[in-house]
């Protein structure tokens, strides 16, 4: 985790460097504001990553002489299939066109969403397929 | 794949890259740097440029300069590096089925020096690049003309601020571009020769952007923004110039040209047309005569 | 549901879904592989169309005054041409295709870290890519304002009509499956890594396309915001980009190129990537200087999110200086990672197949690209260059020399993996030479043409400019560069048909990372086995023991494989395993390795 999160923190660092000397030289905001957003986007997960990674025993991804019994036990739990990204993903896509063909198509969109996620969230409570 | 371990020795994992030193990776880049800089130094240099134009102005001298001195640096450092990459290939292939190198996999000392080597070649050319880009975009020479030139879909405005407050505008004709696309049409710029022309670029609808071959220059003509630079052309000639930023369907046809003209003959051409406002100015062609 | 545990005697193995076959089967799949295959097949797809669209651009420019297409139609193509081949080819090729299907594997995982959500960046991106292309069947046809899409030529005074609108959209839905794949890498390679596989083992083209997850969440949202920007200027009357309602076009250009700046590296990295591991293994080098490669990615990454407006130098608005210095220094980690693969040459056994040839020709072309990329980020030389077809070189250069020689290289060196059998590598080398020749002949003439002046995005220019033989030996060049294309698919579609004869083994190439470790393809889940992880390349050290990664670790690896010292090295690793057909469902015993465990590790280790 330490190794994960100083990388987030060295490219937040940087850019906090960067996005000052940008604005003392050149005063131009749109940079500055989008400089300064990435310095914030490095901080929020690498301070929470490092922040974590003092506080936890290491993994055994971490150890670099781990053996393979330390990293037994459960891996996670992994969907084997499920229709819902199908249809989430078509829905977003109809959602999507009524910015360009008016609002109709954002209906049957905004259905199947709905429907996409809560199949999502059964299905990730309960288990089973599809 | 198998048994290969058994063919060769035990490897030494030293980390060296192969123990010896080569003096000459370091001679060559500093070779390199003292070629760009007596390039760059040399005050009429006029190196090979590849087919860009030398300039016909001052500001395009100097362009032409730095391009011609980081061509060559650059074509250097590339067959350099080529020289390697092909010396690897060369010389490295797989002499058996069980040929197993060394497993040497760092040598900071190496890596440190071609970590500082591109680092100073980069800080050299950086000094250069500052250097001209302060002389192409100065704004100090006491501008003896000013022409507003003012990008429109698809033709161009030039309007001359000349001394007396009095103003001349050529322009292209739009409506019909498409169809009148021949080389006598398209709106011409006329500049005097010797002398710095101060250009204020607009726009009225898009972002285009005057491009002039023969300049070496091309900046952006934008809605709501004054672009302004400076033009000194010390030689005579029409050349073609060209919107080069994409601006929408008839882009293609969207060109100029400028006349360089000694003084004198600018001094007439403009007295002329602000005498006769209204009728289409005089259009030089290559190898004009000077009478208006 | 499978919930993997890797208890040896548990270890519960995913069974196949019954009752799902064939399309349903394809759709409702979560499986890395499956959508990692989806992913290039469709990316390859798009990169064909875009292929075509830039052969009818080639051929209308191959004279002057040509009529082979009308102007509007022209602009419809390079937009569109640049469009597919930035949005749709060259970046899900990589971080949707390569990295779906071999960054799991290399960190020996059993699937990406969110299923679910990858299989909705997939259908995201097909769902974007077919809107994209629909353009071409409205009224007004498909956009015509260049990928870049410069206010307030996008405005809808300007550009009315479907076509730019779908353009839009679509991008706004291929930015949100980027941002997902972006996430789901990261996640990935932070939390589901094998044990003792740490940051600084992991093989050089996983940490890139980590490096690149966190510069597409760096970039992508950027041109998704602005593109809803452009989209309530042009549908509901704000004036962020216009003039006339107190708007700045310029801000544009800024957003855009925030964004298209790091995407362009976003397209380069995972190659980089890819190129770094090939060379080390056909090389049988380990990858020289690891840890410097490592910190010129992100180096690489992080310079290149500061250098956006060097796209801008002509507007006069932006900060030369800044700008340029910031561009040069990007030089130098490049430089660095050239001279790295130098090494890792560097007195190497080298065999030159098909991916190690596109490897070597990435190097060769890339270099060319990177020198001239450095004249365009001197302002004054960006002066007299800009938008002219001198930048077209370069960037097909840049772009083709990563996205096409490298991804050929990432996809003939996975080619084994993802189909179970070998590549002919005959045709292979055809296609390359084909490719490699017409790379030169099509972009050097550009390079002068730039230089003679003849700008980009022209459909037409006068016969009196002396353009026209460099034009027609490009258009020749780029002929043939679709022939080398054609050529991969023949060799493609002729090891299908002989599949049976070249069953590709788990480890063709002898190669070094974990994906090597399991069955080509991979099971469901991906491994049954997997053997220490004790360096940057434990299937090398697993395979020869008398020549370690690290020295330090000879004897522990030894150990740890069960072989003693001097035996020699050993076969191929799962060639001792039991044939890994993907609904097997018991564990195989070991025998002699020690204790058959997955992929062993605990997510919820934290909470420990």
């Amino acid at each position: 985790m330490r190794v994960e999160g100083q990388v987030l923190l060295v490219i937040a660092a940087f850019f906090g460097v960067v996005a000052l000397v940008y604005w003392f030289w050149s005063g131009e905001t749109s940079g500055t504001a989008l400089l300064t957003g990435t310095c914030l986007l490095g901080t929020l997960p690498g301070g929470y990553y490092f922040w974590w990674s003092r506080r936890m025993k290491p993994r055994a991804s971490d150890d670099p002489s781990a053996k393979r019994e330390d990293g037994e036990g459960v891996v996670g739990t992994f969907p084997s299939s499920s229709i819902w990204p199908f249809v989430l993903g078509v829905s977003a896509a109809l959602v999507a066109l009524a910015l360009v063909f008016g609002f109709w198509t954002a209906i049957v969109g905004f259905v199947g969403a709905t429907t996409a996620v809560l199949g999502i969230i059964r299905e990730s409570r309960r288990g089973g397929v599809v | 794949m198998a048994n290969v371990g058994r063919m060769s020795r035990p490897s030494e994992n030293d980390g060296r890259a192969g123990g010896k030193r080569r003096p000459w990776r370091l001679a060559v880049p500093v070779l390199v740097l003292c070629g760009l800089g007596a390039l760059l130094s040399g005050c009429n240099f006029n190196g090979p440029t590849f087919g860009e134009s030398h300039g016909v102005d001052v500001q395009g001298h100097d362009i032409a300069k730095l391009y011609s001195g980081m061509v060559i640096a650059g074509l250097v450092v590339a067959a350099i590096v080529w020289s390697l990459i092909f010396w690897c290939i060369y010389r490295y292939r797989r002499r058996g089925r069980d040929e197993i190198p060394k497993q040497f996999q760092d040598h900071p000392l190496l890596e440190m020096t071609y970590t500082i080597i591109p680092l100073i070649i980069v800080i050299v050319i950086f000094v250069f690049t500052v250097i001209t880009e302060n002389e192409v975009d100065s704004l100090s020479h006491p501008a003896a003309a000013t022409v507003t030139v003012t990008g429109f879909q698809w033709g161009w405005i030039f309007h001359y601020h000349d001394a007396d407050g009095l103003t001349v505008r050529t322009t292209g004709a739009h409506e019909d571009l498409p169809s009148a696309y021949t080389a006598s049409i398209y709106p011409q710029l006329v500049l005097p020769d010797n002398e710095t022309t101060k250009i204020i670029l607009e726009s009225d609808d898009v972002i285009h952007a005057w491009y002039v071959h023969a300049f070496d220059f091309d900046r952006f003509a934008q809605p709501g923004i004054h672009n302004e630079f400076e033009i000194t052309p010390d030689r005579i000639g029409v050349y073609p110039g060209q919107c080069i930023e994409y601006c929408g369907l008839y882009h293609s046809e969207m060109l100029f040209s400028v006349a360089v003209v000694s003084q004198k003959t600018y001094k007439e051409w403009l007295s002329y047309n602000e005498h006769h406002q209204g009728t289409q100015p005089k259009h030089f062609t290559k190898g004009f005569d000077e009478t208006i | 549901m499978t919930t993997l545990v890797t208890h040896p005697e548990s270890l519960s193995l995913p069974e196949e879904e019954h009752g799902t076959s064939g399309l349903l089967k394809w759709i409702t799949s979560t499986d890395h592989k499956v959508i990692g295959k989806s992913y290039t097949i469709t990316a390859f797809v798009f990169f064909l169309i875009a292929g075509c669209m830039a052969m009818l651009i080639r051929t209308q420019l191959a004279s002057p005054d040509n009529t082979f297409v009308s102007q509007h139609v022209y602009n419809e193509l390079f937009t569109m041409h640049g469009s597919i081949m930035m949005y749709l080819f060259a970046g899900p090729f990589a971080f949707g295709g390569l990295a779906n299907f071999i960054v799991p594997l290399q960190v020996g995982a059993p699937d990406m870290a969110f299923p679910r959500l990858n299989a909705l960046s997939y259908w995201l991106y097909l769902g974007g890519g077919i809107i994209m292309l629909s353009g071409f069947l409205t009224t007004s046809g498909a956009a015509d304002f260049g990928w870049v899409a410069y206010a307030p030529l996008s405005n809808s005074i300007n550009t009315p009509g479907a076509g730019p609108d779908m353009w839009i959209v679509a991008l706004i839905l291929t930015g949100f499956s980027a941002i997902f794949t972006g996430v789901n890498i990261c996640a990935t390679v932070f939390y589901l890594r094998a044990p003792g596989l740490t940051m600084f083992r992991m093989p050089i083209f996983t940490w890139n396309m980590m490096v690149t997850g966190i510069l597409i969440l760096i970039a992508f949202p950027v041109l998704t915001s602005a593109l809803v920007m452009l989209w309530c200027d042009r549908h509901i009357g704000s004036h962020i980009f216009t003039v006339s309602g107190g708007g700045v076009p310029v801000l544009w250009q800024n957003l855009f190129w925030f964004f298209g700046h790091p995407e362009v590296y976003i397209l380069a990295l995972p190659y980089f990537g890819a190129v770094t591991d090939i060379l080390a293994v056909f090389s049988r080098k380990p990858v020289f200087g690891y840890r410097g490669m490592v910190f010129c990615t992100i180096a690489i990454a992080a310079l290149s999110t500061s250098v956006w407006a060097h796209h801008m130098f002509t507007t006069g608005t932006v900060l030369l200086p800044f700008f340029s210095i910031m561009s040069y220094l990007i030089a130098v980690p490049t430089g660095i990672k050239f001279f790295n693969w130098i090494g890792t040459m560097w007195r190497g056994s080298i065999t030159f197949t098909t991916p190690m040839l596109f490897a070597v020709g990435f190097l060769i072309v890339f270099l060319f690209g990177g020198v001239t990329g450095i004249f365009l980020a001197s302002p004054p030389v960006d002066f007299a260059m800009h938008d002219t077809f001198f930048v077209v070189a370069h960037f097909h250069e840049v772009l083709f020399g990563t996205a096409v020689f490298g991804g050929f290289a990432g996809l003939t060196y996975w080619f084994p993996k993802y189909t179970g059998w070998m590549l002919n590598d005959k045709i292979g080398k055809v296609s390359f030479w084909l490719m490699f020749i017409g790379f030169w002949v099509t972009f050097m003439p550009q390079y002068l043409l730039g230089e003679k002046g003849m700008p980009r995005r022209i459909a037409e220019y006068l016969p009196s400019t002396g353009w026209a033989t460099l034009n027609r030996i490009s258009t020749g060049g780029a002929y043939l560069l679709f022939l080398s294309v054609f050529v991969m698919l023949v060799a493609f579609g002729e090891s299908w048909l002989k599949r049976k004869e070249r069953p590709a083994g788990d480890n063709p190439w002898d190669a070094h990372t974990l994906e090597w470790a399991t069955s080509s393809p991979p099971p469901h889940h991906n491994f049954y086995w997997i053997p220490p992880v004790r360096s940057e390349r434990p299937v090398w050290d697993h395979n020869h023991p008398d020549h370690p990664t690290v020295k330090e670790h000879a004897r522990e690896v030894r150990e740890l494989v069960g072989v003693g010292a001097g035996t020699g090295a050993r076969g191929g690793l799962a060639e001792e395993l039991p044939p890994s057909s993907a609904g097997g469902t018991s564990a195989p015993s070991g025998d002699g390795h020690g204790p058959v465990s997955g992929n062993g590790h605990d997510p919820t280790g934290e909470s420990k």
